[in-house]
């Protein structure tokens, strides 16, 4: 029994951290965000050098072949330094191309995803913003062996930056029916439109098809079949986007813990005062709480599939309640302070304001566990 | 990661199972005979004071091993192994490390087989969280200590033989933690007046104990004049991993989600409002936070790693818990959760439920102590 990392997981956190300290502090986040693409192309090839995009890329298309919990290790460190990338995005076009693609399609985008030449993304919202399955109607029109599809994804994350598109689409009425198609960015019909987002270190922008002609090549796995895998792609989207709220929670938590140490009022720091150090006692308790939903999560995303739904959806619901609470906290105990632009604190709310819809808020995720737990 | 078991672990696991198959039975079922037996059994193979070295009639068990044997007992409902609950929990250990010889061969053994009953003698009228500042007085006279004072909440000190007291032997130190000592004292000496106190749910479980020049012979003191706090914290540290309550609160969960399934509320199941679903949903997934904060707690023991005040995340959770659980199970009844006794569903369970959280919360360092643990020794924010 061992709930804990490796010796490997924690020196590629080690090196992880190192180079962000090094390369991206929050000031260059500040910088990047002002640009329009929203990242640095250099740092995300220097990022793709080290293995890291490539992370569970098989090792034959020029990956290392490692898991979700060695993801986690590296979103925990880009989530403290809200390090602005497409990441989150080409993983999860990465997993559903390794879980479903043939082998040609494999070798066709996977090399190019480790490399960092390839930025995918999942476009799995429409304008309904009903998750899963149920909201799936992009419905596709036959013609001959290929699908044409016509409609719109929005809330695609990092659109305007991905080369790759993994898109779920209908080609009847039932969750029997979906299919998820690979589209690249040149393809005719295909339009895209950036979103601003309250979140300025994040991108995602909205997806326009109109007459996109599909061939059976680009559709992963058998047509009609994806509905588990759009499913459980879901689930990685939820992981990831849990374990980057974990490092950036504990960052603001450190900032606030520490400006609470050195602010001085009423002749002491307020850091003595209970109605400041309760506060920051429960963002600890529950930053702790949901990084132990978190990791076993990514655990079952590896290693027991069957749990994996329901680790996933307790880890975001708790995120999802709780890390708001602590970019609000983070602001509020340090006072004046915390409303400027020119402090750090406001970059935590708006990452935690952002992090709480995305891949299904509590709301949604506490529904999912109340069911999967047999009520 | 990894969740699997070692071969030998499995082993283990696999025997206590066995034994299980072999000797539990429902928990309806469980006649006098049966827990007299039973406790026979479990002392037999030392699973009694599991944790205990061999040498003082412990079984020796690894910290593995532990957690798997209460996994198991607690999955399948069984009995507590042993009776003596303070005794095994803290009094044991702290008697193991600090204890005489004579006091180990009189007390361990009476421990193990649960031939009496310990009650803990801490609280005072002025001294509850800030326990330190104690004040019952204890002078030595030749050989024996002579106690003066008052203790309160002394849970079931009305049915037990011998107390483990704190008293003050100094007030003349510079820090208050200092001048404390501990001792061991039987219940019938000469001058104890125990008063059981009535509580909300109608019951008495504590009691105040008067102490009007009570006698202790000195070989009944354990470990050294003046540092009895020492003696009280780390026996104290010996209750921490947390798992074993997990089981407590699933099992109550899963009652919970039965009676929302039975209970109709505002004409449909209560199961199917989403207001209660949502709060079904976050007791849930915070029970599941604690059981795997306890396996990283655990994880860090097991490498050998220091651990410190994390255990205080657990306490807060199922402290929380066990409030809104006792809520929820009311709301679920609707206009009948203003019930009580006969009156009430499965004869006002939820209604006693609801009413005996402090026993939890309050017992062990208020939810607020907590905080203050958490902030002050796991992010250093200033002491108050």
């Amino acid at each position: 029994m061992n709930f804990g990392f490796s010796e490997e997981q924690e020196l590629l956190r080690a090196e992880v951290r190192k180079f962000l300290d090094q390369n991206c502090p929050l000031e260059e986040v500040r910088k990047l965000s002002e640009t329009p693409q929203g990242f640095s192309r250099s740092y995300w090839d220097r990022f793709a050098e080290l293995g890291w995009v490539g992370l569970g890329v098989p090792e034959v298309h020029g990956g290392i072949g490692l898991g979700w919990v060695d993801l986690v290790v590296v979103l925990e460190e880009t989530g403290r330094t809200l390090f602005p990338s497409p990441l989150i995005a080409t993983s999860l076009a990465s997993a559903a191309i390794q879980a479903a693609g043939s082998e040609a399609q494999q070798a066709r985008w996977l090399p190019g995803i480790a490399d960092g030449s390839l930025i995918g993304t999942l476009a799995h919202l429409e304008d309904s913003d009903v998750l899963g399955c149920a909201g799936v109607e992009l419905l596709a029109r036959r013609d001959a062996d290929a699908f044409l599809l016509t409609g719109g994804k929005h809330m695609v994350l990092d659109a305007a930056n991905a080369d790759l598109f993994v898109v779920p689409f209908k080609s009847g009425a039932g969750e029997e029916d979906i299919s998820l198609a690979v589209i690249e960015r040149a393809t005719a019909g295909l339009d895209v439109e950036p979103a601003g987002s309250i979140d300025v270190t994040q991108r995602q922008g909205r997806l326009r098809l109109d007459g996109v002609r599909v061939e059976t090549d680009a559709i992963l796995g058998e047509p009609g079949g994806a509905a588990p895998l759009f499913e459980r792609l879901l689930d990685c989207g939820a992981v990831a986007i849990t374990a980057e709220a974990i490092g950036a929670s504990e960052a603001a938590l450190e900032l606030t813990a520490s400006y609470a140490k050195q602010r001085v009022q009423f002749d002491q720091p307020i850091g003595r005062f209970q109605g400041v150090k309760h506060p920051l006692a429960e963002m600890y308790v529950d930053i702790e709480s949901f990084k132990s939903l978190l990791y076993y999560a990514a655990w079952a995303l590896d290693n027991l599939p069957e749990e994996a739904s329901l680790a996933a959806s307790r880890a975001k619901a708790y995120a999802s309640e709780a890390f708001p609470r602590i970019g609000i906290d983070t602001v509020g105990l340090h006072g004046g302070i915390g409303y400027t632009w020119e402090y750090d604190a406001h970059l935590y709310l708006k990452r935690a304001k952002w992090c709480r819809p995305t891949f299904g808020d509590a709301d949604y995720h506490y529904e999912r566990v109340a069911r999967l737990g047999g009520i | 990661m990894d969740f699997n078991l070692e071969p030998e672990e499995e082993a283990f696991r696999a025997e206590v199972c066995a034994f299980l198959d072999e000797n539990l039975v429902p928990d309806g079922e469980r006649t006098a005979e049966f827990m007299a037996e039973w406790s026979r059994k479990v002392r037999e193979r030392r699973w009694v004071g599991f944790s205990w070295p061999a040498d003082v009639g412990g079984g020796g068990g690894s910290l593995m091993q532990q957690v798997i044997l209460k996994d198991e007992m607690a999955k399948r409902k069984a009995p507590p192994l042993g009776s003596c609950f303070m005794g095994l929990a803290w009094v044991g250990p702290g008697i193991i490390q600090y204890g005489t010889e004579e006091q180990k061969q009189k007390f361990i053994p009476d421990i193990l087989d649960g031939t009496y009953q310990w009650c803990t003698g801490y609280s005072e009228p002025d001294s509850g969280s800030d326990l330190a500042s104690l004040k019952t007085r204890c002078v030595r006279e030749g050989d024996e200590y002579v106690v003066n004072g008052q203790k309160i909440w002394t849970s079931i000190a009305m049915w037990s033989k011998w107390m483990i007291l704190l008293v003050r032997t100094s007030t003349n130190v510079e820090v208050k933690h200092d001048g404390i000592t501990c001792l061991l004292v039987e219940m019938d000496t000469p001058g104890i007046t125990v008063r059981p106190i009535k509580n909300m749910s109608g019951g008495s479980i504590f009691a105040e104990v008067f102490f009007d020049d009570v006698r202790v012979p000195v070989e009944n003191r354990l470990g050294v004049e003046g540092q009895g706090w020492q003696v009280t914290v780390s026996a104290l540290a010996n209750e921490r991993s947390g798992i074993a309550e997990v089981h407590g609160l699933v099992r109550t969960l899963s009652d919970v989600k039965e009676l929302a399934r039975s209970c109709r509320r505002g004409g449909r199941p209560a199961s199917q409002d989403p207001g209660i679903r949502r709060r079904i949903a976050s007791a849930d997934t915070r029970i599941e936070a604690m059981r795997l904060n306890g396996m990283r707690f655990l994880t860090k023991q097991l490498k050998g790693e220091p651990v410190g005040s994390e255990s205080s995340v657990n306490k807060l959770h199922r402290a929380l818990l066990e409030i809104e659980l006792g809520e929820l199970a009311l709301e679920i009844q609707g206009s009948r959760g203003a019930l009580d006794g006969e009156s009430a569903l499965d004869g006002g369970r939820w209604q006693k439920f609801s009413l005996n959280w402090p026993e939890v919360v309050i017992g062990g360092g208020t939810p607020n102590i907590q905080r203050n643990i958490i902030a002050e020794r796991i992010l250093g924010l200033p002491k108050d």
